[in-house]
């Protein structure tokens, strides 16, 4: 597929000689292609409700727009191009950003994930991005040669075949939206600070409630099955005993949830080690140190609990490196090597420690 | 904010660097830098989170890392599928990279 147009600006001196490139001006309306939505720069409340909702639920694995060719204000011939994932909330950001201005957008069809994660994954890609640009007819659409592409959709964009295949030629933009006007006002020039990701105490806080959320649902099973096996005698299940015995438990394990899930990710920076199952580790136990001086359980509780709970810290710390931004894969393939036996030891024992706790209560032992 | 030192697959190769500078463009944890105008070099490795940006956009081949997510769901994932890590949302299926 070798789409390089004769009117692109390298071709130049060819184009003015051949058939294929009319120096006609053709009625703009013509030259638009067929399917232009417009699209405001204004959030409305729906906007913001739907922000919320992605934060907090799997509602933004449904969160799309159609894919394809926006505009916003009024461009013209001369606007510049601006790609964006067809997640929403990516969208908004970008259309929000551009407030002001006239622009085109091309929305390319990642299956609703964001532009970072579906360069990841390969939807936001050069195949993806070509076949768009030749959809859209942008060679008609516009004089220039200019796309503005995402920086952080970089990791599955290959500028330099972009570029030979359609004659566009990829500049891009700073990391965050935010930072649009001030790029296109130095002269498509990102400040080194624009093109680095930050990863703020805001950053992570609006990222913990998918943290806490799926961790808290673990905990509702974990909590019952505590109460069942604290309640569970001889004589069958004491809903009493169930309550009062597990209580330790339920306090101590959304101890472990919080530790992992809130309190490690917004002190990140400060808790001593690189290693997240480490930094988990620590928190955990402080955390559930200080509770149990609190709380005072029964010493075989003690024991149990403070080898158990700072280890489902970890484990829940652990999973925030999904969530950064500068996690490596092969540094988590290392954290988790040495982590992954420890984490199944420690349950094993957990477990046998729990069934000697049983039978001791039961006088069995 | 650093990860794990010593740990990233990153490799740059300067006799094919033409020092074009996508690198520095694309990278966002600010890796690499352009000595002189004239090559790029790597100025802190550890800084690295292996997206593979600057490898895709490099039409010189100058670079090679071991790109792939730093998730450790995603690598669990793929432990237990056996296949290569993955966070189990989207297709991606007829993905480029």
């Amino acid at each position: 597929m070798k789409i390089i147009s004769c009117c692109s600006p390298q071709h130049k001196e060819i184009s003015d000689n051949l058939p294929c490139c009319p120096k006609q001006e053709m009625p703009e309306r013509e030259l638009v292609p067929s399917i232009v939505s417009k699209v405001s720069a204004e959030w409305t409340w729906r906007d913001y409700l739907g922000q919320i909702r992605c934060r907090i639920s799997s509602f933004r694995n449904s969160y799309a727009v159609k894919p394809g060719f926006y505009a916003v204000g009024s461009p013209d011939r001369e606007s510049d191009i601006f790609v964006s994932a067809n997640y929403k909330l990516s969208f908004d950001i970008l259309r929000r950003a551009l407030k002001g201005l006239n622009a085109w957008l091309l929305v390319l069809d990642t299956k609703g994930i964001n532009v970072w994660c579906a360069a990841g994954k390969g939807t936001f890609g050069t195949e993806e991005l070509i076949k768009r640009i030749v959809e859209s007819r942008l060679e008609k659409v516009v004089n220039h040669r200019r796309i503005i592409a995402p920086q952080l959709g970089a990791p599955c964009i290959a500028a330099y075949i972009v570029q030979q295949k359609t004659g566009f030629r990829i500049s891009y933009g700073p990391v965050d939206a935010w930072d649009i006007r001030q790029y296109l006002e130095a002269g498509y020039k990102a400040t080194e600070d624009m093109r680095r990701v930050k990863f703020t105490v805001w950053d992570r806080l609006v990222l913990t409630p998918m943290e806490m959320i799926p961790a808290l649902k673990i905990y509702a099973i974990y909590a019952a099955l505590m109460f069942f096996i604290m309640g569970l005698k001889p004589s069958g299940i004491i809903f009493k005993d169930g309550l009062a015995d597990g209580l330790p438990f339920f306090i101590l394990g959304f101890l472990a949830v919080l530790s992992g899930a809130l309190i490690t990710p917004l002190l990140l920076p400060f808790i001593p080690f690189r290693s997240f199952a480490i930094k988990g580790w620590l928190v955990g136990s402080m955390v559930i140190l200080i509770a149990i001086k609190y709380i005072s359980p029964a010493m075989p509780v003690a024991a149990f609990s403070l080898l158990f709970f700072p280890l489902a810290s970890s484990y829940i710390a652990l999973q925030f490196t999904g969530s950064t931004v500068f996690t490596s894969m092969s540094g988590v393939k290392k954290e988790l090597r040495y982590a992954m036996p420890v984490y199944i030891s420690v349950a094993f024992i957990s477990i046998v420690l729990l069934v000697f706790f049983k039978l001791n209560q039961w006088g069995i032992l | 904010m650093k990860y794990l030192a010593n740990v990233t697959s990153l490799k740059f190769f300067s006799d094919t660097c033409t020092g074009c500078g996508r690198c520095v463009e694309v990278c966002p944890h600010a890796v690499f830098i352009i000595v002189n105008g004239k090559k790029a070099a790597i100025s802190d490795k550890d800084r690295c989170m292996e997206c593979g940006a600057c490898v895709r956009n490099c039409a010189f081949g100058a670079i090679t890392v071991n790109a792939g997510v730093g998730c450790a769901a995603a690598i669990i994932n793929g432990m237990i599928t056996g296949g290569e890590p993955s966070c189990g949302c989207g297709d991606t299926q007829n993905a480029c990279c």
